[in-house]
This record gives structure tokens, C-alpha cells and sequence, in this order.
């Protein structure tokens, strides 16, 4: 364990920093780590994409697990992958995908590691199908509150595990995790596109055609009024097999190996360069570009799954006051309240980046996991916007009264009202947790300000 | 713990009957707020500050504190720690004005106004940022005065504490920003407020609603200093070059 540093660290909407000592440690280092835990307890902290304080631990410790590529060890014959949880997707793929296979689910960034994706039960386009992370976990290797190493899975102490899939690390600290992996012909994806008019053509669209397709999301323009309130453009598609790639993609039909393309400097204006002028300019020209109809073309891997990580250290364009992530989801049957959170946000004027909607599945067992049945919404919206705290108060309003939620790997201002009454299992995950941490050892900035410690 | 919005839960006002100060609690209040602590030496006066803040979801909690009695502070702010978790904002605003013909002339009125509005000041601002610094996080507000740019014959003593507590928190606000603890300095002008009645009203006299919009919006983008009204800053460009026998001669009180 090297010693500690006092670091200030943000989330990556860059809005709330605090200030902790931060550490890094390699696996073995870990249970010497949680005898040093003070007052203000320890959080694992992975590559900070959570957008608001859930990898933050003010007055505490953090803990920075160490990785590489030999942390993943892949059986090809089960198609089982053992990783490390401080490795990352993007590290993950770049081993498995040319020996052909894929991550289950992967969120709209590779850059998370494998324990914040675990911790925050990710979901991605396809969990209509497939669910979200957890659902693909045969067991974690974990270090408990009292230093000792145990491991957990679905059939294994199933109510640790399923209170660690989604726990945002505050029932211990992964080590590793194996995963099931889904076998890949190729590494390209073929995909349609279609653009939508609004918000009710693309709902019913969604509706029709999602269950026959394994990936599916939409990318929604909240700037636009009037009759091009909720235009948007519809993504769908599937990993490529073999026939369908041409002469020349079939040559290499497994190659991988995503660059980034650009990184944007640290220099921007403290303002930001997201306005609502530039937001606006923007999606108009991303809506138009869209084709109105296009079937089967080929793509990568990075241009379907993470277009946005073509440019590094996005988050700047925001300027110093950052910017606010938020996502929910209400049940299918309350579309009439989605439509009630997208007209208001298209009437108050807030530069909301190109909005993401997509149809989730079934939940899975986890008390704190996210995903529902139902239809999510993620937008971005500047953090200096006035009037953002009455206009998000407000939608949680329509949200909670639909009986939705909101996702703490993104949240930025919840109440404990709106977690009590979106999370109705939380005491049953709190049970839990204090069989296995009844001092607290696992802290964060979000548990403190949600009352989850 | 504050949230990405700047709102914050858990706020502290010392000097828990001070206008400004309720006005800037008034103004941070909002559906995340948990808990506020009105810390004050007339625990009465306190209760019926705090009937007007209570509201659904959120404590009002009224405790004993004496500015003036600084061996008590560090316990003080660790009881607040102690029962309301992370302190998001404190606002110092406990002070007394004093009556400006007394204390020029009689030392032991000089003596307990400088020791509430300044020695108390300095020790209970140290002590609340101490649980801030074992936090991470927070942010305090001083209320100074304008009284402080360049003091006045009027009320030397008062101004002098002023003065003494707005450097003060200029050093030290640098010193516990290193620990993630923003300290903004508040410099209003005349305030009509219950501390200033019967005075006479200065140029640019304000409101206390007025300079806690103003606060607030400071916290928020992480000032330093806030002027209120903002104009008193360029006033006081040139006031404080005034050359001492012009200033010495200007009607201020």
C-alpha cells in the first residue's frame, strides 16, 4: 500500500468535489487498507464516471484498486471471464472481443471498471432482453468490513450479492468477478436507424419492434418545441455474424482496437462552451444528419456503444460549473408522465444535450438496482442553469408520483423522500448491510447525503 | 452534504436572531434541507426565530451559545457534528453593535464588544471549520461589514472588529480551502435590520432579504467576496484612498 495523499476528487459531472486521502492498492493490499479505517470510512473509487458523488468519500479514505490486462482471465471453452474489479471495459474487450466474445452489457462508456459497473448495476441498450449487469454475475470475490475475503454469487450468500449488485460499494470491497460472456462472430454490429417525429410515434415505435432486437435505444432532442417536441432517432441493432460483413471486414471480422479521436483541453471558458445555442445547433444537425430510414449498416463496436468516448474529457465542454446528469424510470402505463417531464423540460428553455430513451426489462433481484420495467430517460443539462433546482424537484415530483426512480450512479440532488419512496426495498438492503458492516466501514458522500449509512 | 445543486442539508447560523442571518437560512432552505441549528445566547428569542423556519421534513433546532465564551466553542461545534452529521454551511452572524459614544470612552464596553465581535468570532469559526476539515467539505459565511473597508470615527470599535474578523477570514479562508472548506466574506453596507434601528440610514442602505440573495448566490459559484449591493465595491475604491482629513470630514455618521 503506498501512503496516503489528500486529493480532491469529483465525480464526473464536476459539480460537488470534497476532499479525501486517496490511495492506491493491489488486491492483496486491501484487507491491510480496512484496519486503517477511520471515522469517516473507506469507499473503492474506480474511474470516477459516476456523475455525481457516489465515488466521492469527503473526510474518508479512497481506495484505488490497481489493474491490468493480466487481471482477466478468460476460459473460452465455458465462456466464463474472471476480472479484476479494478479493470476496466475498456481493457476487458480489448482481450475478449478478438478471441470472440463480448461483455453482456456494457453501458454508453467503456471507461468504468468492472466493481463500479457491479456497484451501480449497470444497464445498457439491450436490457429489455437481457437485464442489466447482475443478471450476468457468477460470483464476486469480496473483501468484507472485517478484512476477511469471501466469496458471493447468485447461489452463494444470494442476499449479499444481490445487495452488492447495485450497493454503490457500500457493502465491501470487489476484487474480482466472473462474468458470462456472450459469444461474437464478429466485432462489428449491424444496425438500423430511423428517425422519429415525436415523442408518441417513437413510443409506439419502441413498443412494436424492440422484443425481436437485442440492442435499442433512442436519442431524443429536448431543445426542440412545438411539433418537434420529442424528435428523435431510433438505434437498433446486433452483433454482426460472419455472412454479413463484406470482403474486406471479413478479413479480420474480430479486430478491435478503439481510439480516441480527440480530447478536449483544459482551457475551455469557465462558463462552458454547452449553451442552450450551441446545444440547440447541435442537436438540430445531429437529428438531420440521422438518415430518415437506414437498414443493416456495418459499424464498430465503439461507434454504437460509445460515441461519446471518441472525445476525452467531454465533461469540460461544461466549463467549471459542471454539469447535472439525470435519469429515470416510470412503468410502462405512466408514459403520460414521461411526456409531462419532456414537455416541461422542452418548455424551460434548459440546454439539455441530446436526451437518451430507452424500454428496460424486467428488474432483477437487487434491492438497490436501478432498472425497472419500464421507460428511462438520461439527459444532461449545464450545472449553472437557473431555476435547475425548482425544474428537477419538480420532475421528481411527476416521476415518484408515477412510482418511478432515479439512478444514484448519476443522481446529483435527490431527497431521502424521493429515495424511500423510489426504493421501497431499502430497508430490506440496509438489513443486510449492517449484518455485514454494523460499523460503517464503507462510506460515501452519496450514503451520507441519501441516509443509506 | 450538499448536493450537486448547492443546496445544502445540514445549515448552522450562529447568532441564530441575527436578520441577516435568518434571511440567508430563509434563502438556502430547500427540499433537501434536513436540519437547522440556531445557535444563540437568548434561547427564547431563538424559539420564536425558529417557529417561522419549521416546516415539513426539516429540524429546527435551537441551541445555547455564548460568542464570548470561547473555551466552550470546540465542544460546541462537535455536539453539532455530533448530532446533525455534516455541517454543509455556517454562517457566522453573532455580533453586537454597541453604542458608538460609549465605547470610545469607556474601556470595558470596548473590551466585551471586542471580544464578542472579534476574539468569539475567530474561535467559533476555527472551531466549526475543524469538524469541516475532518468533513471534506463546507462552507462558511462571514459577515463582515463594510464598516471594516475603512472605519469610521462614528463606531471605531465596532468597525475595528470588523476590519479584524474580515482579515481574518481572508488568511484563513485560504488556509482551509486546501481541506475543501470555502469560506465566503460577506461585506454589506447599512442594513435596515433590528441591529440598526433608530440609526440614521446610510447611501445605498439595503435589506437583509437582499444581501442574502446575494450570499447565496455567492456560495453557489464559489466566491470570495460579496458586496451588498455590489456598487459599495467601487465606492469603497475610492473611500478608502480618500485622504484622511477629506475622509475625517465626510458626514457618516
Amino acid at each position: 500500500m503506498s501512503n496516503p495523499s489528500r486529493a480532491r476528487l469529483w465525480g464526473w459531472g464536476h459539480t460537488k468535489p470534497t476532499m479525501a486521502e486517496e490511495v492506491s492498492v493491489d488486491r492483496a493490499g486491501v484487507a491491510g487498507a480496512v484496519k486503517e479505517a477511520g471515522e469517516r470510512g473507506i469507499l473503492a473509487r474506480g474511474l470516477g464516471r459516476s456523475y455525481g458523488d457516489a465515488a466521492q468519500n469527503g473526510g474518508g479514505l479512497v481506495l484505488h484498486l490497481t489493474s491490468d490486462a493480466s487481471e482477466v482471465v478468460l476460459n473460452p471453452t465455458t465462456g466464463f471471464v474472471t476480472v479484476g474489479a479494478g479493470v476496466s471495459i475498456d481493457q476487458l474487450l480489448r482481450v475478449i472481443v478478438p478471441r470472440g466474445f463480448f461483455i453482456p452489457v456494457t453501458p454508453g462508456t467503456r471507461f468504468v471498471t468492472i466493481g463500479g459497473a457491479i456497484a451501480s448495476d449497470i444497464h445498457g441498450k439491450n436490457h429489455h432482453v437481457d437485464g442489466s449487469i447482475g443478471n450476468h454475475i457468477e460470483s464476486i470475490t469480496m473483501v468484507l468490513a472485517d478484512g476477511s475475503t469471501t466469496v458471493i454469487g447468485p447461489r452463494h450468500n444470494p442476499a449479499l450479492f444481490w445487495a452488492t449488485v447495485g450497493g454503490m460499494g457500500l457493502t465491501g470491497v470487489m476484487l474480482d468477478a466472473s462474468i458470462r460472456l456472450l459469444p461474437v462472430e464478429t466485432s462489428r454490429m449491424r444496425v438500423d436507424t430511423s428517425r422519429l417525429a415525436d415523442l408518441d410515434d417513437l413510443m409506439a415505435s419502441m413498443s412494436q419492434g424492440d422484443d425481436d432486437v437485442r440492442y435499442s435505444v433512442a436519442w431524443i432532442d429536448l431543445v426542440a418545441k412545438g411539433r418537434h417536441l420529442g424528435r428523435s432517432v431510433l438505434s437498433r441493432g446486433d452483433h454482426a455474424t460472419l455472412d454479413e460483413l463484406d470482403a474486406r471486414q471479413g478479413v479480420a471480422p474480430l479486430a478491435y482496437g478503439p481510439r480516441q479521436l480527440a480530447s478536449v483541453p483544459p482551457l475551455v471558458p469557465a462558463m462552458g462552451v454547452l449553451n442552450h445555442a450551441t446545444v440547440a445547433a447541435f442537436n438540430e444537425f445531429w437529428f438531420r444528419k440521422a438518415p430518415s430510414h437506414r437498414v443493416g449498416e456495418i459499424q464498430g463496436i465503439g461507434a454504437f456503444f460509445h460515441p461519446l468516448d471518441f472525445v476525452g474529457a467531454w465533461n469540460r465542454l461544461y466549463g467549471t460549473r459542471g454539469m447535472v446528469q439525470y435519469q429515470f424510470v416510470v412503468p410502462f402505463g405512466e408514459e403520460q408522465a414521461m411526456r409531462t417531464v419532456v414537455e416541461r423540460l422542452s418548455a424551460s428553455g434548459a440546454a439539455s444535450f441530446l436526451a437518451v430513451l430507452k424500454r428496460f426489462g424486467a428488474a432483477n433481484p437487487a434491492p438497490l438496482s436501478f432498472p425497472r420495467a419500464g421507460w428511462t430517460l438520461a439527459l444532461d443539462l449545464p450545472g449553472g442553469s437557473r431555476g435547475l433546482d425548482d425544474l428537477l424537484h419538480g420532475l421528481d415530483r411527476v416521476v415518484l408520483d408515477a412510482g418511478g426512480r432515479h439512478y444514484f450512479a448519476k443522481d446529483a440532488h435527490m431527497t431521502h423522500e424521493a429515495v424511500r419512496r423510489g426504493y421501497p426495498r431499502l430497508e430490506e438492503w440496509k438489513a443486510i448491510r449492517d449484518q455485514v458492516d454494523a460499523h460503517r466501514v464503507w462510506q460515501s458522500d452519496l450514503a451520507r447525503r441519501l441516509g443509506l449509512i | 452534504m450538499e448536493n450537486a445543486l448547492g443546496q445544502p442539508q445540514t445549515i448552522v447560523l450562529l447568532g441564530g436572531t441575527s436578520d441577516i442571518g435568518l434571511a440567508i437560512v430563509r434563502h438556502l432552505l430547500n427540499p433537501t434541507t434536513l436540519a437547522v441549528v440556531l445557535a444563540c445566547r437568548n434561547v427564547e428569542a431563538g424559539e420564536r426565530a425558529a417557529a417561522g423556519l419549521r416546516s415539513d421534513g426539516v429540524v429546527v433546532d435551537v441551541v445555547a451559545f455564548d460568542g464570548a465564551a470561547t473555551g466552550t466553542h470546540a465542544e460546541f461545534a462537535r455536539s453539532l457534528s455530533d448530532k446533525h452529521g455534516d455541517i454543509d454551511v455556517a454562517i457566522i452572524a453573532f455580533g453586537i453593535l454597541g453604542d458608538g459614544s460609549e465605547t470610545k470612552v469607556d474601556c470595558d464596553a470596548a473590551a466585551e464588544l471586542t471580544n464578542i465581535n472579534f476574539t468569539g468570532v475567530v474561535s467559533s469559526t476555527i472551531a466549526v471549520a475543524n469538524q469541516m476539515r475532518r468533513q471534506g467539505h463546507g462552507s462558511i459565511v462571514m459577515l463582515s461589514s463594510v464598516a471594516g473597508e475603512r472605519v469610521r470615527r462614528a463606531n471605531p470599535v465596532y468597525g475595528a472588529t470588523k476590519a479584524g474578523i474580515d482579515g481574518f477570514a481572508q488568511g484563513f479562508g485560504d488556509v482551509i480551502a486546501a481541506d475543501g472548506v470555502h469560506m465566503l466574506i460577506v461585506r454589506p453596507g447599512f442594513v435596515h435590520s433590528k441591529m440598526t434601528t433608530g440609526l440614521k440610514a446610510q447611501p445605498f442602505a439595503t435589506t437583509p432579504e437582499k444581501v442574502a440573495a446575494a450570499t447565496v448566490k455567492g456560495l453557489r459559484s464559489k466566491r470570495r467576496i460579496v458586496w451588498a449591493p455590489g456598487i459599495l465595491r467601487f465606492m469603497f475604491i475610492v473611500l478608502r484612498h480618500l485622504p484622511g482629513p477629506v475622509w475625517r470630514r465626510l458626514p457618516l455618521g
